[in-house]
């Protein structure tokens, strides 16, 4: 069985994240990382490696020349090979681009099953995955609390705000994980040093036979027209709370905006 | 006026409050068409009208039950076929982006999920970066997807509407389509409280909880509000990781976001910095909530929400 994991570089959170002047993200000004929510998908899909014979797993991203630093991340917890989509007509690719030159790069590196984080931690908007298995045909298990590998079929279980779903799919299949799938690892001192050896494939637009026409931000399906950084919400009122004074202001508050 | 296509979400029957916030955003680009992936009785329709609406058309297909998400996408992209939107809005909750999402790729649509606002030709407001931006986006499509987070705008009734007759649709499901098979649905145990990213007040508890969120759910109760949690109190196993807060959990956009004993981690601010208010409590004034706070109590959050909880019901005494 092959598995490719997809993951993404992402400005780290914890830093002042900010647009350059075309609208696109800046990434010059902040530092990347394997985004934490790719870090379970990287997870689940070692445990299926470590549980059966024969499991193969693939990293596979599409990003600028510095991406490579969240490919080897994974490499450093214990994926066998990864593959960079790399081609500077990619610049400003939006997601529904992205999804097309994942099925790609998916379809040409072949795949049984496809896992995903639930949602990048910088555009976050969750919806990669269901379009990556609409585009490539599959079916998709998404947001999955847990996931089961077996003859031919992944099970997983879904929780949203009103039920907890299992969901059957067969392979070939995508597959997308939350943070409560497991843990993820952290790579060991062996681990890092055994990464420097493990290959990585560089593929261009060319290889996987797309048309830089069709990607890149000139072909983006939908623009932004404006990026302006919130201003600040202004330092409210804080009390201290003393004999229930605390209490009485926040009553205040609730009478004040109608809450309560 | 173009036409605007919404999926309309339903609750016990009824439309939802999101789906009515929709309409209201639908009215400034074009002339509404609903479509409900389920029956619709005439007091729903009744209501779906006095919101704008033109024609309200009805699909039902036992697959909308049966299988994740990719036959309600099917069926959209028809209705979207056969109607001619300009755009399509959808609410942003985790089953309506995914429609979006495959919607999108099916209608070579352009895409913008969780937008706050929208402007009468369509272009889309919305904050990104845990709040710390708004960017404005537009399709470059013929049609444009487009999903709302709840609590965006106020719904608004129209005047002087008149009932409009429920068209049903029929649809052909590829297989294709019937490819996610749910094989159990396990309904949660009805907490009588409004759904996380419906509700228009949120009380959520963190690690300074201790574990005890027997004031957290007083105040949600007493305020008609939903429950939420930190994840430092959802690693805890103290709250289900449903209801979980940020980065990692749900993102809601309250009138009021009440804030206990949370600290404030970027991960957790992801989540709830579009909230209109914010009140926090927390022992440790140096917590970085306070920042975003628009009113914080440093102060020990049992005592405080207690004596809240007692104030409100002395009041409505």
């Amino acid at each position: 069985m092959k598995i490719v994991v997809c993951v993404k570089h992402v400005p780290d959170a914890s830093a002042d994240r900010v647009f350059a002047d075309d609208l696109t993200v800046d990434r010059e000004g902040t530092d990347g990382l394997l985004s934490e929510l790719d870090e379970y998908a990287v997870e689940q899909a070692l445990r299926l490696a470590e549980a059966g014979d024969d499991v193969e797993v693939v990293v596979l991203t599409v990003g600028p020349d510095d991406a490579t630093a969240a490919i080897k991340r994974a490499l450093q917890m214990g994926v066998g090979s990864g593959v960079h989509v790399l081609d500077d007509a990619l610049h400003g690719t939006d997601v529904l681009g992205t999804s097309t030159v994942l099925a790609a790069a998916v379809t040409k590196a072949g795949a049984d099953l496809v896992v995903c984080g639930m949602s990048s931690t910088d555009g976050a908007m969750g919806v990669l995955p269901a379009m990556l298995a609409e585009r490539l045909g599959w079916p998709g298990a998404t947001y999955a609390g847990r996931l089961e590998v077996a003859d031919g079929h992944a099970t997983i279980v879904r929780e949203d705000d009103t039920a907890r779903l299992t969901v059957e799919v067969d392979l070939p299949a995508v597959v997308s994980v939350t943070d409560q799938s497991g843990e993820a690892r952290y790579p060991s001192m062996k681990g890092i040093l055994a990464a420097k050896k493990k290959p990585v494939q560089t593929w261009d637009l060319d290889d996987l036979g797309l048309d830089p026409a069709d990607v890149g931000l000139g072909a983006a399906w939908a623009h932004v027209v404006g990026a302006e950084p919130r201003p600040d919400r202004g330092a409210g009122q804080v009390v201290e709370d003393r004999d229930g004074s605390g209490a009485g202001a926040v009553l205040e508050f609730l009478a004040a905006g109608r809450y309560a | 006026m173009p036409t605007v296509l919404v999926l309309a979400t339903f609750a016990d029957a009824v439309p939802s409050r999101a789906t009515l916030e929709l309409l209201t955003l639908a009215r400034r680009v074009g002339d509404p068409v609903v479509v409900v992936l389920e029956e619709v009785s005439e007091a729903a329709a009744a209501v779906l009208a006095a919101h704008g609406v033109t024609r309200v058309l009805s699909v039902q297909d036992p697959a909308f039950d049966a299988y994740l998400v990719a036959p309600k996408s099917e069926a959209l992209t028809q209705v979207v076929d056969a109607v001619g939107p300009a755009l399509v809005l959808l609410t942003s909750s985790v089953e309506g982006k995914e429609v979006a999402g495959r919607l999108a790729v099916r209608l070579g649509a352009s895409l913008v999920t969780d937008a706050v606002d929208l402007d009468a030709d369509g272009t889309a407001t919305k904050s990104v970066f845990a709040g710390g931006w708004t960017t404005r986006a537009r399709g470059g499509r013929d049609v444009g997807v487009v999903t709302v987070k709840p609590n965006s705008v106020t719904p608004e009734p129209v005047e002087g509407w008149s009932p409009v007759a429920v068209e049903p649709v029929a649809v052909t499901l590829s297989d294709a389509a019937r490819g996610a098979r749910i094989t159990a649905r396990d309904p949660r145990a009805g907490s009588g409280r409004p759904g996380l990213t419906e509700a228009t007040v949120v009380v959520s508890g963190g690690r300074g909880t201790g574990g005890d969120f027997a004031e957290v759910e007083a105040l949600a109760d007493a305020l008609g509000g939903a429950v939420g949690a930190s994840r430092a109190a959802v690693d805890a196993g103290w709250y289900p990781h449903a209801y979980q807060v940020g980065q990692t959990g749900t993102t809601v956009s309250p009138q009021l976001y009440v804030a206990a004993g949370i600290s404030g981690a970027i991960q957790h601010r992801a989540g709830m910095q579009t909230s209109k208010a914010v009140v926090a409590i927390n022992s440790d004034g140096e917590a970085p909530i306070f920042a975003l706070a628009d009113l914080g109590v440093v102060g020990d959050l049992h005592e405080v929400l207690d004596a809240v909880v007692a104030g409100l019901k002395a009041d409505q005494a």
